[in-house]
Formats: C-alpha cells, structure tokens, sequence
C-alpha cells in the first residue's frame, strides 16, 4: 500500500473531551478567513474536484498535528505545485516569478453569490437499476484499498443493512483519481453497535452511513 | 486546534498570516482569482449563511405539518423553498429526532457539514476527539455537552461519507404552543441541529 489517509479517525481511542464552542465564533486567528476564501476561489477555477482535494488534506504527512485551516493551506498549496499553477520558489518569494497558467474560470466578486446558491450536485441520471432494497442485509468491502476511499475503516467487513436509496452519484474513490465520475448507487446503510464494536459497543447505539454499491456485496 | 493553544504559539501566527498572504499575493497576480470575490466569501459566512438559517427551517417544521412532511420527503426542495441550497448543502436529508431515537451528525473522515443551513462547521466538529468519539461513544460525547439522554434513548449517528448533508429536526419543547416561528427559531441552537445539544427551553 502507498496510498495512506490520516484522516480516517472513526472509532481511534482518544480520550480528549470535546470542547463546546459558541455559535458566532467561526475563526480563531486573522489567517483562518483568507484560507477559507483562497481555497474556495481556488475550488471555483475547476483546476481539481472536491474529492483531489480531500485526498490532498487526508495524505499530508503531518495531519495529526496541523489544525484545520491549516490543512486546507497545506494542501491547497501542493494541489497548487502538482499542477505547476504556483511553483515553490513564488511561495518562498510571495510574488509570482513564472508565466500563469490557464485556468477554466476565474471566480469574480458578482458571481459569488450565484456559484455558492448553485453548489456542485453529484447526484447524476440513473443508467442502470440499483442492486440493493431498503431492507436488504449487506456486507460491507473488508479489503483496504490503495486509493483515496469514502468507506471508514471501522466498517470494514461489517453486516449492515439498506436504510435509504440515495440516488447516483458521482464515485468520490474515481473522482479523486481524475478517474472520471463514474456515477453509481449511494446507499445509507446503517450498523448496530455490537456489530461495529463488539463487547465494546455503547448499548443503545447505532451508526449510519453513505455507502456506494460497489463498497457492498449482499450478505451471505 | 483550540483557541488557547493558538495564544500561546505566536510566532506560528504570525507564519501562518506571512504564508497566507504570500499565497493570496502570488494567486492574485497570476490572475487566478479576483481578490474582492474572497471579500465577497468570507463576509457571506460571517453574515449571511450561518445557523440562524437552519433554524428557520426547524422553526417551519414546528409550525407546520405539511412543510415538515415535504421535508421528510424531499429536504433539498423543500430547505430551498426558503431560500438555502447549493454549496456542501445540494443534496440535504433531514434526520428526525423522537423520544425513541436521537441523531447525531458527525463527519469521521473529514468536514462535511450542511453549510447552507448551518454555515461553517464549528472547531470541535473538524477536531480528532469528536470525529473519533462521537461513532462509538456517542454518549459520552453528549456529556461533553452537558446533554444525558434516557437509556430508551437509541442514538443513531450519522457519519457524512459522501455528499448527501444531514440536519437534525430536533424535538419542539414543550409550553411552545402557540409561539411564533419568530419565536420557536429563537429556541433552536446549532448543537441542536447537529445533534450534540437540545433546542433551548422557553423562559418560564
């Protein structure tokens, strides 16, 4: 395996107490709004998809100890260098030293607000008939996969059963590969706790998740 | 990364601020963006798309059965309707809450969260002890916010894999008879609709 997320964190032992915060705190230093803004205008050049950049966030090296925004940065900047877009050396110097390169769009102040009301839809028109039904019991892929993945670690191997039919949409494992969209049936899928954690499980606790068909085979 | 642990790493501030600007420098002069459009971005989130949105649709819910059914049946229509939609909020599901059953939302592989309707995802939402925890501990994780639930309580969390978003409907406090939806919206908190809180009780 080469492909490695340090992001899939469902179900590690941590025994930090989550830390309420109130609702009209939403940055917490003058950096964190440029960051969120530079990664969206950059989102809104088409020069990637959401799923390249969540498998750029989830394989920088030094995940753990980077705080969210962060990460963004971090990874907004290698998205950036993959692509010759911004090259090393202009990071270093703060100004730009080589020639642009094109770019599909270029997102202006008037725009904005339409772009942020249209969103980016993933689900697309369905081409074949969906495998599962509500209520169908299925298992879900136990095998780890070399590639940025939307299956959590700790639903490996594990009986779920179909809860909803969500639609077709975009596969984020091809997408993220520059693949192609390669739409298929997404599925909610919910778990019990003893299935997911055995002894360990909470009592009165159940997980539920979206699942895309070919993460499931039908339960023995 | 919390607020205090930032207080006490200036300089790495102060790097942070020198790399961002850097970054928003080279990108401007190679004409990749327009720099008053992130003006336009970072004000929109700061002051128009934020939970209070969220909690105009709870609020509608409360009010009104058919609304509450036409977004049982389809989230997305009937969220727009009030004018949300789009961005990290195209496809929406709304999870609701019953005596016998509480939602939590949680995103355990990254950030996904309904912005439209809630805005940008608080700190411990993206932080590794709620995006470790709240899958198998949901429990305990409610205590962090000071909420105990019946034991005939399931919890059922919701762990956003793919780009369906998720806002809790939670349930309307008792003594809300004949309030307006001025009134309910104002009882309904963010944590509320994300599952880590209760809506407020209305003052006696």
């Amino acid at each position: 395996m080469t492909y490695l997320s340090h992001a899939d964190l469902g179900g590690r032992p941590n025994a930090e107490r989550v830390q309420p915060e109130a609702e009209g705190e939403l940055f917490h230093a003058g950096w964190e709004p440029r960051a969120l803004a530079v990664t969206l205008a950059m989102g809104a050049t088409g020069s990637w998809n959401i799923d390249m950049s969540r498998a750029a966030r989830e394989t920088l090296p030094d995940y753990a100890s980077l705080s969210y925004y962060q990460i963004w940065i971090g990874a907004l900047e290698k998205l950036l260098a993959e692509r010759n877009l911004v090259r090393p050396d202009e990071l270093q110097a703060g100004r730009a030293l080589h020639p642009p390169q094109p770019v599909a769009r270029v997102l202006q102040a008037d725009a904005v607000p339409e772009a942020l009301a249209k969103g980016s839809p993933t689900e697309r028109p369905a081409t074949a008939p969906a495998r599962f039904l509500v209520g169908d019991v299925v298992r879900t892929r136990a095998q780890r996969v070399d590639h940025h993945t939307r299956l959590p670690g700790y639903a490996h191997g594990r009986h779920g059963v179909i809860e909803s039919v969500q639609g077709m949409h975009v596969f984020a494992d091809s997408h993220a590969q520059g693949l192609g969209e390669q739409p298929q049936w997404l599925y909610r899928v919910a778990f019990s706790g003893t299935e997911l954690w055995g002894v360990d499980a909470a009592p009165g606790t159940s997980v539920a998740f979206d699942a895309w068909e070919s993460y499931l085979e039908p339960a023995a | 990364m919390s607020h205090e642990h930032h207080d006490h790493e200036h300089s790495e501030l102060g790097e942070m601020d020198l790399r961002v600007r850097a970054l928003e420098s080279v990108l401007a002069q190679k004409g990749y963006i327009d720099p008053a459009a992130l003006d336009v971005l970072i004000d929109t989130y700061q002051t128009k798309i934020g939970p209070r949105n969220g909690a105009r649709v709870v609020a509608r819910a409360w009010a009104d059965a058919a609304y509450r059914d036409w977004l049982r049946r389809d989230a997305t229509a009937a969220i727009a309707s009030l004018g949300y939609s789009g961005r990290q909020g195209e496809h929406m599901v709304v999870l609701e809450n019953t005596p016998q059953r509480h939602h939590m939302v949680v995103c355990t592989l990254c950030s996904c969260y309904p912005w439209p309707v809630l805005g940008l995802p608080p700190t411990w939402y993206k932080s590794a002890p709620y995006r470790s925890r709240a899958v198998k501990d949901p429990r305990g994780v409610l205590a962090d916010f000071g909420v105990t639930l019946p034991e005939s309580t399931e919890i059922r969390v919701v762990d956003s894999t793919a780009e369906v978003r998720y806002l809790v409907l939670p349930m309307r406090p008792a003594s809300t008879e004949g309030f307006s939806e001025e009134q309910l919206a104002a009882l309904v908190t963010r944590d509320s609709m994300i599952g880590t809180g209760l809506p407020l009780e209305p003052a006696p």
